[in-house]
């Protein structure tokens, strides 16, 4: 056994060029593979750590993943928001233990930028429970105070006291900016890989000053009310996007959830973010499950082209076979030759696969934060993988049979003599 | 009749057909080699001579009669026991191609030990076995496919040679040489089958070569079938 691993290995690298190629097919394919896995799974991590310790979310009636995904994650915006008041009465009521009331919609090169209350950095939680803590600074106390996420903080180099300036509307460049109002970084969090860390907090009092002399998202003409006026305004929002709700008991949460969806003041509606989550998932899941059958296609397409090349190599070597029969070989060595290879390639493929995604994660891991806000975690191989590389390599070893048979047909019917 | 020492491979009534369709192309009443033997075999192409080959090599079976080396009758064998009877009794050595590329000339030489246990414990030194067939050391470590045609063929030599098979087997070795080298590499090749008291049978169409050697045998002539086709 031991010697036909040792030809096996010194035939492939005699011919190192064509299968090198064949390993680098094959290591892509696995990269492909094990990458979309694995960027699915730490998407998934990613987004459920993202909120905790929150029973319901509360909003203008849309879809239960649309108002999770704009209220937690930042991604989209509100076609409607909810009155103050309503968010008023609610927050009034004796099974609500806090809220945290979200206003969205204004951005700060790129960021998205929330308007809350002091509450926010209290009651907030993410991951296992865990409060935001605070690397400099403190919430928001003066009107124009913004607290900056990690990522803000340090994609854009701001420190503490630096002013910046938002603007209105969401996403791409040239939206108007709130140029007279400033805002002055008065706190920076510390780095909870979650969509807080890209997320401009400022208090709802500010959303609303900046916002007194504009009308239908531009400024009104002629009109401009200077910063250092607007306190002598009434700053008690009108609108909030949303809101995040802590219950004294979990056990209340259908409850309180029916009492939200009946509420009679305004069309409103309570999701659970677990059950949201889940009904994420299914929608996802349908385009993760697409991403996963087109990679394993992709793994085939390169077990394919293996078994071309070690078969288009065969012809060649049918004197190679000959000259081995004639020594003492069997037909079933000569089959175990060339299924060997095959396994050997599949594996190197392999190998290399895992090390390239290696280096590919560790590359990948700031751009994947930044702009998706997706953790990946550079990691050698986890168990899952192990079982999907356990699976290319079964798949690898079957395509090989078919070289392996042919070459053992062919030594049966050549003999000592290849006709040629 | 006197006693004679058993031959160390015979052929007895062989009759070979590729397939159930086709005729016969190798009958032969009668065919043997004595031991320490040295025999010419004139075949031209088309004679049946890779037939006969994979018949002494157990590569091929024949549909009746019997093919004995050593004794052993190989149709009695199984395949994979063919295959080692081959391994551990017969040195073959081709017309060219004989090597692995991609393995260095001692490698090529050391392959039969690979595959049988006995030509390994029989095989002496292989470098000096080399070198008594003209290889420089320095060559030893060369790829096969960096020789010379001759030197590859030297090197075949050696590998049919070591572990002492009783039977070694040369198709047409020296068609690929120039005349000078022919005589060369024959006078060597005769010499160490004598050193190692193997049996030689040497397959050729050149009959300029066959004074060399004990016995002349014609393979148009003992192959009826042959003769049959060309009757035709």
């Amino acid at each position: 056994m031991s010697h036909w691993l040792l030809l096996a290995a010194k035939s492939a690298w005699n011919r190192r060029l064509t299968l090198g190629l064949t390993v680098l097919a094959v290591a892509l394919s696995v990269v492909l593979l094990l990458g979309v896995e694995r960027v699915r799974s730490d998407a998934r991590e990613g987004f459920t750590q993202s909120v905790s310790g929150t029973d319901l979310i509360v909003g203008a009636r849309t879809s239960a993943v649309q108002l999770m995904l704009y209220t937690v994650f930042r991604i989209g915006e509100a076609t409607n928001n909810m009155r103050w008041d309503a968010y008023q009465e609610l927050a009034r009521h004796p099974l609500i233990a806090w809220t945290i009331p979200l206003s969205l919609g204004d951005s700060h090169r790129g960021f998205p930028v929330l308007g809350t209350t002091p509450g926010y950095f209290e009651h907030f939680r993410y991951g296992d429970s865990r409060p935001l803590a605070f690397a400099a600074g403190k919430p928001f106390a003066e009107l124009f105070d913004a607290v900056l996420g990690a990522q803000v903080a340090e994609a854009l180099g701001y420190r503490m006291g630096d002013r910046i300036v938002l603007s209105h509307g969401i996403g791409g460049i040239g939206l108007p900016e709130h140029a007279d109002k400033p805002f002055v970084v008065s706190g920076i969090l510390q780095r909870t890989g979650t969509p807080v860390d890209r997320t401009v907090h400022v208090s709802l009092a500010a959303i609303q000053a900046i916002h007194l002399d504009w009308q239908g998202g531009a400024p009104v003409p002629g009109f401009s009310i200077p910063a250092q006026y607007v306190r002598k305004f009434d700053l008690t929002p009108k609108e909030i996007t949303a809101a995040l709700i802590g219950l004294h008991s979990r056990a209340a949460v259908f409850k309180m959830q029916r009492y939200i969806d009946d509420y009679k003041g305004e069309p409103l509606m309570a999701v659970l973010p677990g059950v949201a989550l889940d009904e994420l998932w299914r929608v996802v899941g349908v385009a993760e499950n697409t991403l996963l059958a087109v990679s394993g296609m992709v793994v085939l397409v390169g077990l394919t082209g293996l078994v071309a090349v070690v078969l288009a190599g065969l012809n060649e070597r049918r004197r190679e076979i000959a000259v081995l029969r004639a020594v003492g070989a069997s037909p079933r060595g000569i089959f175990l030759l060339l299924t060997t290879e095959g396994l050997l390639v599949t594996a190197l493929g392999c190998v290399l696969g895992i090390l390239l995604l290696l280096a590919l994660t560790v590359a990948a891991a700031p751009l994947a934060q930044s702009r998706y806000g997706v953790a990946l975690h550079p990691r050698v191989i986890s168990l899952a993988e192990l079982r999907l590389l356990a699976l290319v390599i079964a798949v690898g070893v079957l395509a090989s049979l078919i070289p392996g048979y042919r070459a053992y047909r062919l030594s049966l019917a050549d003999g000592l003599a290849p006709r040629l | 009749m006197a006693a004679v020492t058993a031959p160390i491979a015979e052929l007895d009534k062989v009759v070979f057909r590729w397939s159930a369709r086709d005729a016969a192309c190798l009958d032969i009443e009668r065919f043997a080699l004595s031991p320490g033997e040295r025999v010419f075999l004139h075949g031209p192409s088309g004679s049946g001579k890779s037939t006969l080959l994979g018949l002494l090599g157990g590569v091929l079976v024949q549909e009746r009669g019997s093919v004995r080396v050593l004794g052993q009758s190989l149709e009695k064998l199984g395949a994979a026991s063919r295959d080692r009877f081959r391994a551990d009794h017969v040195g073959f050595i081709f017309q060219q191609f004989n090597l692995i590329p991609y393995l260095s000339a001692i490698e090529n030489v050391m392959l039969p030990c690979r595959f049988s246990a006995r030509r390994a414990r029989l095989s002496a030194d292989a470098a000096r076995l080399m070198s008594r067939l003209d290889l420089d050391p320095s060559l030893h470590h060369r790829l096969a496919m960096q020789l010379s045609v001759g030197q590859q063929q030297r090197v075949a030599a050696a590998r049919a040679l070591i572990g002492r098979p009783e039977l070694v087997i040369a198709d047409e070795p020296t068609s690929s040489l120039d005349a000078e080298r022919q005589r060369i590499f024959l006078d060597l090749l005769l010499h160490q089958c004598a050193e190692a008291d193997a049996t030689l049978l040497f397959v050729s169409h050149d009959h300029r070569l066959a004074g060399a050697f004990d016995r002349e045998v014609a393979l148009a002539s003992i192959n009826r079938a042959y003769e049959r086709r060309e009757a035709a």
